[in-house]
C-alpha cells in the first residue's frame, strides 16, 4: 500500500510555451523566481543544503518571509527544497516542526514546450494546530492572490 | 453522510478539520481508513484478520477516528461494525484543494512570466 494518503500531498501541473531551460531560468534564479512567487529574493541563492529567505511582496502579506531549505538542483529538470507552509507568526519558531517537500519537475514537450508538475507532499506530518492555521491563511491567501490576477490582466 | 454538504471554505471549522488531519496523521490509523474506504461495515475481527495489530489496538485507533468523526459505528445484533463517514475527509481533501489552487495560480503567474519574457 502506498504510504501517502490522499490528504498527504498535492499534485498541480502546468503547460507552459516555452523550453525547459527558459522555465528552469524562471525556478533556479531566485530573482526571477521572486517575480513569479511574489517575493523579494536579490542576493540569495538557490544550491542544494541552502537555505534562502526573502520577504513576501504581496499585499497583505508582507509580513511572511519566504524561507527553503534547498534540496535539489538538477538542471534543467528537478528543483525541490523543503519548507513550513503558512509560517505566518513572526513570533513562533517553525525550525523544529516538519517541513513539507516542494518539488517542481519539467518535462519537455512536443513544439519546444514545457510540462511543469508542482508537488508538495508531508502534510499528514504538519502538527494539527497548524493545519488549522494554514486552512485559514489559505483561505486568505486565495482571495489575495484573486485581486492579483485580476489587478494583473486588467492593468 | 451528510445530505446537504455545504461548499466552500468554511464548512469545516479549523479546530474540527485540525482534529480529522491529527486522526489520519498515524499509519495504523491511516491504514485503518484504506480498509474501510472499500466501502461496506467491517467488524474488529475482519479489520485484524492478517495484521499483527491488537484488537485493543485497533479499537483505540477507531475510537480516535470517530471522535474526529472521520469514522463511525453501528451495532448489527451484539456485534459492532465500523464504516467510513466520508463527510470529514471530503473536507480535509479541500482544505488541501484550497492549497492545491494557490499552486494553480503560482503557476499560472511562472506560466505568464516565463512566455512573456525570453
Amino acid at each position: 500500500m502506498s504510504q501517502t494518503s490522499s490528504t498527504d500531498q498535492i499534485e498541480r501541473s502546468v503547460l507552459i510555451k516555452a523550453a525547459p531551460e527558459r522555465v528552469w531560468r524562471a525556478l533556479s534564479n531566485p530573482q526571477e523566481f521572486g517575480t513569479w512567487f511574489g517575493c523579494r529574493l536579490e542576493g540569495q541563492q538557490f544550491a542544494p543544503g541552502q537555505r534562502a529567505r526573502g520577504p513576501i511582496t504581496i499585499a497583505g502579506f508582507e509580513h511572511i518571509v519566504f524561507d527553503a531549505l534547498i534540496e535539489r538542483m538538477e538542471a534543467p529538470s528537478l528543483m525541490s527544497y523543503r519548507w513550513h507552509p503558512y509560517a505566518v507568526d513572526p513570533a513562533v519558531d517553525y525550525s523544529k516542526e516538519d517541513a513539507t517537500l516542494v518539488t517542481f519537475t519539467l518535462q519537455a514537450m512536443e513544439n519546444g514546450a514545457t510540462l511543469l508538475t508542482v508537488v508538495e507532499s508531508g502534510f499528514d506530518k504538519v502538527p494539527a494546530h497548524r493545519r488549522a492555521e494554514a486552512f485559514h491563511m489559505n483561505g486568505k491567501g486565495w482571495e489575495a492572490q484573486l485581486r492579483n490576477i485580476e489587478r494583473y490582466v486588467t492593468q | 453522510m451528510s445530505l446537504s454538504k455545504t461548499k466552500g471554505a468554511a464548512a469545516l471549522a479549523p479546530e474540527k478539520l485540525a482534529s480529522v488531519f491529527a486522526a489520519l496523521g498515524d499509519p495504523t490509523r491511516l491504514k485503518l481508513v484504506a480498509v474501510l474506504c472499500a466501502g461496506g461495515a467491517f467488524s474488529i475481527a475482519q479489520l485484524t484478520t492478517g495484521t499483527e495489530i491488537s484488537r485493543q489496538a485497533v479499537t483505540k485507533h477507531l475510537q480516535v477516528l470517530a471522535e474526529a468523526g472521520v469514522v463511525g459505528d453501528l451495532k448489527q445484533g451484539r456485534e459492532r461494525l465500523w464504516q467510513l463517514e466520508p463527510h470529514a475527509i471530503d473536507e480535509a481533501r479541500q482544505a488541501l484543494e484550497i492549497i492545491g489552487r494557490e499552486w494553480e495560480l503560482r503557476l499560472g503567474r511562472l506560466k505568464a512570466f516565463a512566455e512573456s519574457t525570453p
